[in-house]
């Protein structure tokens, strides 16, 4: 039997659009069936090798419905996020590109929309993005031209009148689902619900979350969130993940910016004989405690450096409840360069001046 | 980075990783005095005051339009800026964007944080309330989210703001504002006439 998301006709066609839906993807489609959604990020390679990308993201063959392509986290360099999409969609995984503000501004990011759309990326990720302190140039130079409200706004607007910020028109506007972050353990706490509202009014339409490891925490923002009726307006994934070590917790808590890890957290990572072990299964406890809250949709494991496991942590929780994530999404030009290809291969010979006159009478 | 030796600035950093606080390698790309900290907190303590001080001031400027048309928006531009350069500069640390969001900020200018976002605090923010670039630099948004639960319209920080307009930048938001309203009352008055 064809996948549910997968063209009747051929698994090479692309999809049919639906109704009510915003994009062709099939993270869209996943979220909008109620269907309890997996995301997961993918470690940018520090090369120019496409083969990095393709093993990196192999290792989540039929257990993400979305690999986020990370725009240099944390103000590090490494692969650009419209690289990584560039590759990904050609071997037609379904990536969430990410946008951060702070090293382009409106001008290269709306161009980077554009070109992210046309190469069939379904999904774009609105942020703000650390500061250049955080990352191994502190000397750059931050650009934030935009911050991720902005952002969200110049995206929807293109998507849906067709228009440039500056009102200019497009001819075929990008087709995206439009997501956002949000970090619920961060100060001022009453402020956080607000400011999803405020991420839903200029065009968020799933959120993933920072890192979750205080759930009653996350309990509480939720119940917030619910009496806002917010959930009901937008998609939420919690962000899990495995810590390696207690000693990697202790470091990521005094040194990245925005990652709230509670002790009782950490002095069971202590106590644990395989630190890494017991990491894994933190995780799993943490999904299987936020997925009954309501309002939460799905999940987005961060897994970094540690990406095998995430199959594994997907498996051990039955998020999925049987279900598996079609590893492969056509891409709308597929069919044309697969002619081309063809058309190279068998050697058609060019007859110049044929050329020459065609473009001389149609030069569109 | 806290070992490497650090140079006395106007950041102090060397105080600040004594503290054992994260201290960003180098130099901030935003360096900044610490003492102006005291008025901009002040101001955001007091932001009802200012809310309705602002008010007032709003409308004087409208009722003075006659005057400023006299003379020309265009002449009265460069002492108008002067003046609100310094006025607000001691207050509020402004950083003449010239487009003063301050009344649906909580009296907290969006302009002095690391990232200049405007429309809340980033998921960065210290569990003390400090900035995530800035360790020493109480949370601009924090401050907002504070000054905007004692103001009258304090619901306006839920509004979501247009990216700056980085052309506007040292020009006076006062008088901007002023012939924008008076240019409306104006359109009013006419559309009442037509009807």
């Amino acid at each position: 039997m064809a996948h549910i998301d997968e063209n009747p006709l051929g698994a090479h066609l692309p999809l049919d659009p639906l109704p009510g839906h915003s994009s062709l993807g099939r993270l869209e489609r996943v979220l909008r069936r109620g269907e309890f959604a997996v995301t997961t990020e993918l470690n940018p390679p520090d090369s120019a090798n496409p083969e990095d990308v393709y093993e990196r993201a192999a290792i989540f063959d039929g257990w993400v419905d979305g690999i986020n392509a990370v725009d240099a986290s944390g103000a590090n360099c490494h692969m650009s996020s419209v690289g990584i999409c560039a590759l990904l969609t050609r071997m037609g995984y379904a990536p969430i590109m990410q946008i951060a503000c702070r090293d382009k501004n409106r001008i290269a990011i709306q161009g980077d929309v554009l070109g992210g759309a046309a190469m069939g990326v379904c999904n774009i990720m609105c942020l703000t993005g650390d500061g250049v302190q955080a990352g191994d140039q502190p000397g750059a130079k931050p650009v934030f031209d935009l911050d991720c409200m902005s952002l969200l706004e110049t995206v929807r607007i293109m998507r849906d009148n067709g228009k440039f910020l500056s009102g200019r028109k497009l001819t075929t506007p990008p087709k995206v689902f439009l997501g956002a972050a949000i970090n619920p353990f961060a100060p001022p706490y009453d402020f956080r619900p607000f400011r999803l509202a405020k991420k839903i009014e200029a065009g968020a339409q799933f959120v993933q979350s920072q890192y979750c490891f205080d759930v009653p925490m996350f309990r509480e923002y939720m119940k917030k969130v619910r009496d806002l009726g917010l959930h009901e307006k937008c998609y939420i994934l919690v962000g899990v993940g495995p810590m390696a070590s207690a000693k990697t917790a202790k470091w990521i808590r005094s040194n990245v910016p925005g990652i709230h890890i509670p002790d009782a957290v950490i002095k069971r990572l202590e106590g644990a004989e395989d630190q890494k072990k017991e990491g894994k299964q933190l995780c799993i406890d943490i999904i299987n405690e936020v997925k009954e809250i309501e309002g939460v949709s799905g999940i987005h494991v961060m897994a970094y450096r540690q990406e095998e496991y995430v199959a594994e942590i997907v498996h051990d929780s039955g998020v999925l409840k049987g279900r598996r994530p079609w590893t492969r999404e056509p891409n709308p030009v597929d069919q044309m360069v697969a002619e081309r290809i063809e058309a190279a291969r068998s050697g058609q010979e060019q007859d110049q001046q044929q050329m020459a006159e065609k473009a001389a009478s149609q030069p569109h | 980075m806290a070992d490497a030796v650090q140079k006395p600035g106007n950041a102090a950093p060397a105080k600040k990783a004594a503290t054992g606080a994260f201290t960003p390698a180098g130099v901030s790309p935003n360096r900044r005095s610490r003492h102006k900290y005291t008025v901009r907190l002040w101001a955001v303590r007091h932001s009802r005051f200012f809310e309705w001080f602002y008010h007032r001031f709003a409308q004087v400027f409208l009722l003075l339009h006659p005057v400023w048309k006299l003379f020309g928006y265009q002449r009265v531009e460069r002492p108008i800026t002067f003046v609100e350069r310094h006025v607000k500069g001691f207050l509020f640390d402004c950083r003449m964007c010239g487009q003063c969001a301050l009344s649906s900020t909580g009296m907290s200018c969006p302009m002095n944080c690391p990232k200049q976002l405007r429309n809340g605090p980033c998921g960065g923010v210290r569990a003390n309330g400090n900035c995530e670039v800035e360790p020493d630099m109480p949370c601009v948004w924090v401050q907002a989210w504070k000054g905007s639960q004692n103001m009258v319209r304090g619901n306006a920080i839920m509004n979501v703001q247009k990216p700056v307009n980085q052309s506007l930048r040292e020009t006076s938001s006062w008088l901007r504002v002023t012939a924008e309203a008076a240019a409306a009352r104006e359109a009013a008055a006419a559309a009442g006439k037509d009807a």
